[in-house]
This record gives structure tokens, sequence and C-alpha cells, in this order.
């Protein structure tokens, strides 16, 4: 079980965080992702594998300003 | 009144609204604003009346007609750099604020060498990739700065669907999260100053030492 935007989602195998990203339809170039209280540098997304309770927090911006 | 106010008068007045402590850390600010357009522009014009003493302004681009709509520019402004048209403007508030400009499009290569010196960042882009490409970069390179960012303002929504959320310690994200600009509801002055005003009230809360939202 993870926490992604303080909502519980179950893991059922082994994801990466841009496996995850990916099956959700995040816009890669538009989000900036938070794990565990620190960014997540964008090179980091593939090798960084999800675990039990890691809590992510996936910000995607729109356009507007 | 038509001759030029003294540094003296003016910081006089702010002292007099704002009391002499609190002016004292407001003059001692320093805050780089990424992109100058509705967000950047009201940000900028709400920091330089309260005597925010160090401002960085940052766009690439220049003053649009379809800007006047909600951007503080006007008509004589059009084809000017944003940087100097704005830079112009806030001196007409404060001439005494140090204003420095850079006109010049954020990216990967230059972002550490831009935001070095700033204590609080603002994102006020209009771009969803330049903003995540911002936010990214401040967040990695530069933990210890504060960053302001917006996302979620267009149309005529509700106003108080705009609120102001801290995402991580240094990271204050403003905006309704979700309105990007549709036909019908485009990018409108009343709801994008209500976003700005929430991000210049949470850069005024910083510089006055409360990091809550």
């Amino acid at each position: 079980m993870i926490t992604v935007n303080g909502k519980e989602v179950t893991l059922t195998g082994p994801l990466s965080v841009a496996d995850y990203l990916e099956q959700n339809n995040y816009q890669i170039k538009r989000i900036a992702v938070e794990m565990n209280g620190d960014i997540l540098p964008k090179y980091s997304y593939s090798d960084t594998m999800l675990k039990d309770g890691d809590r992510l927090e996936v910000v995607s911006f729109v356009g507007g300003g | 009144m038509h001759h030029t106010l003294t540094k003296e008068e003016i910081y006089t007045a702010l002292d007099e609204r704002h009391s002499p402590e609190t002016q004292k850390l407001l003059s001692a600010g320093n805050v780089a604003i990424a992109g100058l357009g509705g967000l950047g522009s009201n940000v900028a014009y709400a920091l330089a009346r309260i005597g925010v003493g160090h401002l960085h302004l940052i766009d690439f681009d220049v003053v649009d007609i379809t800007n006047l709509n909600r951007q503080q520019y006007f008509m004589e402004h059009i084809g000017m750099y944003k940087t100097d048209a704005l830079k112009s403007l806030l001196l007409r508030i404060n001439p005494y604020l140090d204003i420095r400009t850079d006109c010049v499009k954020v990216t990967d290569d230059n972002l550490q060498e831009l935001f070095a010196d700033a204590t609080i960042v603002c994102e006020a882009f209009d771009n969803p990739e330049a903003k995540a490409m911002l936010v990214n970069g401040i967040l990695e390179h530069f933990p210890e700065k504060k960053l302001v960012s917006a996302t979620g303002m267009a149309g005529y929504g509700s106003s108080n669907t705009i609120i102001t959320k801290r995402i991580m310690k240094n990271f204050y994200l403003c905006g309704d999260g979700v309105t990007a600009p549709t036909y019908g509801h485009g990018l409108m002055a009343p709801r994008v100053a209500i976003c700005a005003a929430h991000e210049a009230n949470m850069i005024t809360r910083l510089i006055l030492g409360e990091e809550e939202i």
C-alpha cells in the first residue's frame, strides 16, 4: 500500500515511479513529484521502485499565468 | 504633488502603514519573479507597493495587445520587453527599490545561475511545462529556498476555489489546481489577480517569518 496525493493505492507487483506515472496518464513534462517529503528528480523516476508505505505527491501543472 | 518623493518620505509612509519593524524585514526581502504576465506583473506590483526591497524580474517576452486583459501594462508598452516595462512602472511607485531584470528564457541550463541570489522564488509562468521545469529545478538545486508557484486560475469560476497549499516544507502552491484556459473561459484579470494575490501574500508571510499557509 502506498499513498498518492492523499489516497491509498494498492500495488500488485514491482513498479517504478515512472511506470506508475505512465499507467496513470500523467504528463511527465508537466509534473513535479514529491516522495516521502523530498522532490524526486526526473532522472530518478525510472530507477526508483515504489515500496510499501511510500507517500507520493504528484503536482500537475495546467497552463495559465 | 508632482515631484518625485524623497526616499525619506516614502519610507516614513511605509513605516507608518506597516510599522518600522515590519518594514525593515520587507525592505530586506529578496524575491525573484519568473514570468511577468498576469501572475508575475500583479505579484511584482503588490511586493513593490509594500516596499519589498530587492526584486529580480525575469521574462523573455514582449508586451502583446492580448496581455492587456489581465497584465499590469498599458498601450504604450506594446512591443516593449516586459522586464523593461514592468521595471519602469514599479519605479514610479518606489524609485528606491533595487530591481534587477533578466530578459531571458529560463532553462535547465541557466536556472542555477539565475536564481542563485534570491531567497524566495515566485513561479509565475503561463506554460505548464515551463512551470514544471522551474519547480523541479528549484526544488532539486535550491532545496533551502522558498518557492511559491501557481496552477489553475483561468476563467470566472468561484473565487473561493483558489487556495494556497503547502506541498513540501519550502514549496507552496496557489490556484484551484485544475482550471486551464478554454474557449470562453480564458485567463481573465479578476481570477488571475486573485491567484497572484495568493502568491504575493504567501511571499509576504515568508518574508515576515510566517511559514504556515
